[in-house]
């Protein structure tokens, strides 16, 4: 099993992302994460998305996509030099005595607190996925009161 | 209504209702035929039964709610075998949609997985272009059903007739023409293979491909199986015919699959039906696969060499780079392999011993030797399916026609009214069981009338018999619910609706009443009484290899 971090670029039209999603599910694919939007063309809609399998199905993932009347292009980000990010928003217990360290973690992981209360902050984080990992095992232990978390889109780094 | 026209469209499958009554109303002004079927599901049986004999697109046209999902099966049918087939159903007026309407159901919804695409028209203005993109999407590449989806309050508004434009669909461009560099593997592959066999399916037929393939294969001497759905595309008289491979495949197409070490896959899907257990199937043969769509392809079986193109463009351009080769003398290199085949063929003839109780085997045969081969057979599903695959030999594609990947009882009868509509001229049978025939019995009334002369044989064993066959095999002889004894009489039945019905019930009456009821006008239904627990034979249980057969 590997995981595959697959865009797909597809028409910005009712249904279609039902069309997507179900192709997942009825035939047993699985999907980690998605993101869907506009791109520059607001005709055309981005649709990043974490899925896993082992070769045969990862292929078929990519054929059974490529498929779908709507879908223009599915690129593989697999050995493509690429940028992945996601965003977390965190809202993280804040007692006073954790206060500095907190905003110590922040700064080291260059994200931002975007929110304070007397009894927490809300930390903004982007980066990838090793990354929001890390600062939430980090931040664990003060008490994580919720979070919300976006699926990883990308990019391929423009070839030289 | 004129898109439909340009489209070439002369017949439409349907019903009416509430929210196509303006369509309807469009239709009486057109010369486009109207089959009024007697339900839904049957029109979209026959519209495929249609497009298949005829090797064209079929229509139909039913109404919102049920009458959209009335046409699932069918539409589910048309998928699996990839049949072009255009369903255009009423919706409720586009204010209304989401509200829970009065028949209103989300049939786009509904047939999302079981169309190849399918839409909800918007704007008046984007019929045209919506109906000329169905025909396009459901015909080319590998076919199947669209669906188009047509909101009342936009068909009732009359506006000028705007020419649609060429078809370009930026998403959607089918991969017809072979890679060069593929054939060559292939070709060499070919040139080294002792023992090669070529195993062929619907996509020979549905791209018109049964000429290059015969002549490839006569070429160099390759024996040749096809699956359910590829019967007709290779002479079923031909000395290099191995019958049809899988579950009820012949002993020696089967048993080819196992020491061949070539494999021509073309235009197969790999069923499931077909393998068997996939780690044995073809296990020490490099496999190529011929397919347009790439979905097929590496998605149930490795390949060796993976060919994505249209089956007949594909053959014809390998033919050609075959024939400036030099192949040596090939007829003297497959002697043994040849011989081997022609070794299980009298090994293990497909065979019935026809005592007193008819054989369905026995009747089939009888049919095929008084038709010549050349009715259009239509199918139900189960064992008579089975039997009719098996003994009724298809020397011509577009003869056999049957709900393959879906094995969907009640598709022959209105699938034999298609075909019938698209061959006025020629001989249309359904070989029936007792327990499909009342899956759609209804359409006897269509039949009779359009005076469409359906010939209906009913293989009555007075059971669900394939899945009594199941039972016995594996289950203990247990045959829970399978038994059919309550039913109606069928020549009686016939008689109501108006057509004429006859009966079979002793040996000596197969050829009589066979002849008498295809000589008879109009539609007709033959009941024969056969033997009870007679089984299929050979049967691999399902998992198993598919050289692991149960035989007679
Ligand atoms: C719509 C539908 N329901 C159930 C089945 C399962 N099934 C497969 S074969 C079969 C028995 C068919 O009986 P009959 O038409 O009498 O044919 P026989 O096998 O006896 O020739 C059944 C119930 C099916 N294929 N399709
Ligand atoms: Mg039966």
């Amino acid at each position: 099993m590997e995981k595959r971090i697959l865009s797909l670029l597809v028409d910005n039209k009712p249904g279609v992302l039902s069309r997507i999603s179900g192709l997942f599910s009825g035939r047993g694919f699985n999907i980690e994460s998605l993101c869907v939007a506009e791109t520059k063309n607001p005709g055309v809609s981005r649709i990043t998305l974490v899925t896993e399998g082992d070769d045969m199905i990862l292929e078929q993932i990519q054929k059974q996509l490529n498929k779908l009347i709507n879908v223009i292009k599915v690129i593989d980000y697999k050995d493509k030099p690429s940028i992945y990010r996601e965003m977390l928003l965190i809202k993280v217990t804040a007692k006073p005595n954790f206060r500095a360290e907190i905003l110590r973690i922040v700064d080291i992981f260059r994200c931002k607190a975007v929110d304070v209360g007397p009894e927490h902050y809300t930390i903004e984080v982007t980066g990838d996925e090793g990354k929001i990992n890390a600062i939430l095992n980090l931040l664990r232990p003060m008490g994580i009161k919720e979070i919300a978390r976006t699926g990883t889109i990308a990019l391929a780094r423009e070839s030289a | 209504m004129k898109t439909l026209k340009e489209e070439g469209v002369d017949t439409i499958f349907g019903y009416p209702g509430g929210a196509v009554l303006d369509i309807y109303d469009a239709l009486a002004q057109t010369d486009i035929r109207h089959i009024l079927v007697r339900h839904e599901q049957a029109a979209v049986h026959a519209a495929d039964g249609f497009a298949r004999a005829k090797h064209t697109v079929g229509v139909s046209l039913v109404t919102s709610g049920p009458g959209a999902t009335n046409t699932v099966t069918g539409i589910a049918s048309a998928y699996c075998d990839s049949i072009p087939i255009v369903v255009l159903t009423g919706q409720v007026p586009r204010q209304l949609i989401g509200n829970d309407a009065f028949q209103e159901v989300d049939i786009v919804g509904i047939t999302r997985p079981c169309t190849k695409h399918n839409y909800l028209v918007q704007r008046t203005e984007d019929i045209a272009q919506t109906v000329k993109e169905a025909f396009y999407i459901a015909t080319s590449g590998r076919p199947g059903p669209v669906l188009v989806d047509l909101p009342k309050d936009i068909i009732n508004t009359k506006i000028n007739y705007k020419k649609p434009s060429p078809i370009n669909i930026v998403s959607y461009k089918p991969t017809y023409d072979p890679n060069i560099k593929q054939l060559k593997r292939v070709v060499s592959l070919l040139k080294k293979a002792e023992r090669p066999m070529i195993f062929a399916g619907g996509g020979i037929i549905l791209s018109g491909a049964s000429g290059e393939l015969i002549k490839l294969a006569k070429m160099l001497h390759i024996p040749v199986t096809t699956s359910l759905m590829g019967l007709g595309a290779f002479p079923g008289n031909d000395p290099l015919w191995l019958g049809m491979i899988g579950m009820h495949g012949t002993y020696r197409a089967n048993m080819s699959t196992a020491s061949c070490d070539l494999m021509i896959a073309v235009g197969v899907r790999f069923d499931d039906r077909v393998t068997g257990k996939t780690d044995a199937f073809a296990s020490q043969a490099n496999i190529v696969h011929i397919d347009i769509d790439p979905t097929s392809i590496r998605k149930n079986i490795h390949v060796n060499v993976p060919v994505v193109g249209d089956c007949q463009r594909t053959l014809t351009q390998l033919n050609d780079i075959l024939q400036k080769e030099d192949l040596g003398n090939i007829e003297k290199r497959r002697a043994s392999w040849l011989q081997q085949i022609y070794e299980w063929r009298m090994d293990q003839r497909l065979a019935y011993d026809q005592k007193d109780i008819i054989k369905p085997q026995y009747v089939i045969e009888k049919l095929f030797e008084l038709t010549h081969g050349d009715a259009i057979i239509t199918t139900e599903v189960g064992q008579n399916q089975m039997w009719a695959a098996q003994y009724y030999h298809f020397n011509q594609p577009n003869r056999f026609i049957t709900s393959g990947g879906l094995g969907c009882m009640g598709f022959g009868l209105p699938a034999a009214i298609g075909a019938q509509v698209a061959c006025p001229d020629k001989m249309v049978v359904d070989i029936a069981g007792d327990g499909s025939i009342q899956m759609n019995i209804q359409e006897l009334a269509t039949a009779v009338q359009f005076n469409l002369p359906v010939k209906v044989v009913i293989l009555n064993n007075q059971y669900l018999g394939m899945v009594r066959q199941w039972q016995e095999l594996f289950y203990q002889k247990k045959y829970v619910w399978t038994n059919m004894t309550c039913a109606p009489d069928f020549v009686k039945l016939a008689e109501a609706f108006g057509a004429t019905g006859f009966r079979a019930t002793r040996p000596e009456d197969v050829v009589p009443i066979l002849q008498k009821g295809l000589e008879t006008n109009g539609p007709v239904i033959m009941d024969f009484r056969v033997e009870q627990e007679e089984c299929v034979y050979p049967m691999v249980p399902a998992g198993a290899p598919i050289t692991e057969m149960l035989l007679v």
